[in-house]
């Protein structure tokens, strides 16, 4: 493999799967909100 | 806020609308749903050929610019109207319900055949074990297997070789979604997804061993920078994504709206975009790697062999590969088994979709309702594309809903949304209100000025060049029937069903949905 295609193969990896890791590490820091508003009720309500 | 009474009195004795477990559950659902055959057979194909490693730019660009807009968008319409695709944009504005159903009749479409090329997966897996197609896997594919006709027209000469496995997808398909929302969709995701990754993680073990993998890997990430500078590649990207993320045809609308009330829609939604693009990642690299030692066992060039992906690459390429490689029978199995979990969990998701729209519109039970969409859908799927002249009708009805279907209904939605009915501002604050990442005047200027322009370009390049080339080598009356008159005729379908009124006993009435009328909630 060239070097610019291993460059671009861990930038690729890099970058889609360590999104995927923030988006994990935020989701997370806001755990689910077990006191949910009943199920009739819109939040707007 | 818990213990207020509801403003119109007791809620009604039917049963409550069904819900996931948890936000786990559905986040499995909606990467289940993403993840299907394109993750495998065009992503690569796409990147290959629009820049290689320099298109994991506009990739990521168009990802986090138009893709998780979009899906942002769905999520707020069905979260916070909580109903299918026609029920919600209904509560949305009363003139948006045709948009559901335009999408109701896209998902019907794409179900019918989508279910077929799961059966030639199962039926290949097992193939693999004797490599039956013996050393023409493409006469076998087109010959023995689906005995394609010479006539392109509609016949009624049956293949028990798809037709046997294709109701065993169907019945299958029909049992988990009569088990419900948590019991049969959430449930089949809990245990295929984790199944579809370590069986693909495995693939892509073994090919980055076979030997020429290098080459292969070689010649989809080496980059071409001038690709940057074309239009063309950009728009590549977009339709990637787009098609990718499953949005803009009513799945994430009606996934959304099973969700509990207090829910992190967006910190969700990062993550199943984000998971879609990571296994299409990894699918580029199994693929290419294993397109790789193809070359090197046939003396040829990456490019020679590579193909341009999609069925071809499935059903001959890899069949190609298996015969070839060590451990191939392994090989098969892995590959051909992924294609069937990957399909499996998106076609339950698009059937979804017009179940839970029947369901809200005729008041029914979850198993009823199963059956009266299940039963004629799976009868049309059958009597049409496992015979000798399927693979000709699946090839004009899959270009034509995706193009002018899928894309179509995505670009008249953002339309109607941003600029007729001026909702984007009323979503964009329901997604905040209930979100740990907030939507504001950058997200509405995605969804309503990006998304549009690029939308707009994408399909009326693909319109002119339909018009101009036709569609390959396929008679005009069979296009024009198939192709174009079944789009037109999922918008004359799609404005006929928002003309039927909705009855005392469909949800439209449940009076626990009114919200939408109200104004915002204050802070």
């Amino acid at each position: 493999m060239s070097t610019a295609a291993i460059v671009m193969l861990i930038i690729s990896i890099l970058t889609v799967w360590g999104g995927l890791g923030l988006a994990l590490v935020n989701l997370q820091r806001h755990p689910e909100d077990d006191t949910r508003m009943p199920e009739e009720h819109a939040p707007e309500l | 806020m818990s213990n207020l009474p509801h403003p119109k009195g007791a809620p009604p004795a039917k049963p409550p609308r069904e819900m996931w477990s948890t936000r786990k559950v559905f986040i499995l659902a909606a990467i289940g749903s993403a993840v299907g055959l394109g993750n495998i057979w065009r992503f690569p194909y796409v990147a290959y050929e629009n820049g290689g490693g320099a298109f994991i730019i506009p990739y990521l660009v168009a990802l986090l610019t138009a893709g998780i807009p979009l899906l942002f968008l769905d999520y707020a319409v069905g979260h916070r109207h909580r109903g299918s695709a026609p029920l919600a944009y209904r509560r949305l504005t009363p003139k948006a319900e045709g948009l559901g159903w335009w999408q109701v009749a896209i998902c019907f479409i794409i179900s019918i055949y989508y279910a077929v090329i799961i059966a030639w997966a199962g039926m290949y897996m097992i193939f693999s074990f004797t490599e039956a197609w013996g050393d023409d896997p493409q006469g076998f594919f087109l010959g023995e297997f689906l005995e394609v006709s010479e006539n392109v027209n509609i016949g009624f000469d049956f293949v028990p070789n798809v037709l046997i496995p294709l109701v065993i997808v169907w019945a299958l398909v029909l049992l988990v979604l009569a088990a419900g929302v948590q019991k049969g969709i959430g449930r089949a995701n809990i245990i295929f997804l984790p199944l579809l990754l370590v069986m693909f993680l495995i693939l892509v073990v073994q090919s980055l061993f076979l030997p020429g993998a290098a080459d292969g890997l070689d010649a989809l990430f080496t980059p071409d920078w001038g690709a940057l500078t074309n239009t063309g590649v950009w728009a590549a990207a977009y339709g990637q994504i787009f098609f990718s993320l499953s949005v803009a045809f009513g799945i994430m609308v009606t996934y959304a709206s099973y969700l509990k009330r207090k829910t992190d829609l967006t910190g969700s939604g990062f993550v199943v975009a984000f998971a879609n693009s990571g296994f299409e990642i990894l699918a580029g690299i199994g693929v290419f790697a294993a397109v790789g030692f193809m070359a090197f066992t046939a003396g040829a060039e990456v490019g020679d062999v590579a193909g341009s992906g999609g069925i071809g690459l499935a059903f001959i390429a890899f069949p190609t590969i298996i015969s070839e490689a060590p451990l191939g029978a392994l090989l098969g199995v892995l590959f051909f088994g992924s294609l069937v979990f990957a399909g499996f969990t998106s076609l339950i998701s698009i059937i979804e979709v017009i179940i839970s729209a029947v369901q809200d519109k005729l008041g029914m039970g979850r198993v009823k309702t199963t059956w009266i969409v299940g039963i004629p859908l799976a009868l049309i799927s059958i009597l049409l594309f496992p015979t000798t002249t399927g693979l000709n009708l699946l090839d004009v009805t899959d270009a034509f809903v995706n193009n002018f279907g899928i894309m179509a209904c995505a670009f008249v939605t953002v339309l109607l949304l941003t600029y007729a009915f001026r909702k984007l501002p009323l979503l964009g604050g329901h997604v905040s209100d209930v979100s740990s990442i907030k939507l504001g005047l950058g997200w509405r200027i995605l969804v309503g000025i990006l998304s549009p322009i690029v939308l707009g370009y994408i399909l009326i390049s693909e319109l002119i060049k339909k018009i101009q080339e036709g569609y390959g080598e396929m008679p005009t009356w069979f296009v024009g029937v198939f192709g174009w008159g079944m789009v037109v005729a999922l918008i004359v379908v799609a404005l006929v069903l928002s003309l039927i009124p909705w009855s005392s006993k469909s949800a439209a009435n449940d009076p626990v949905l009114d919200a939408p009328n109200k104004k915002e909630v204050s802070k």
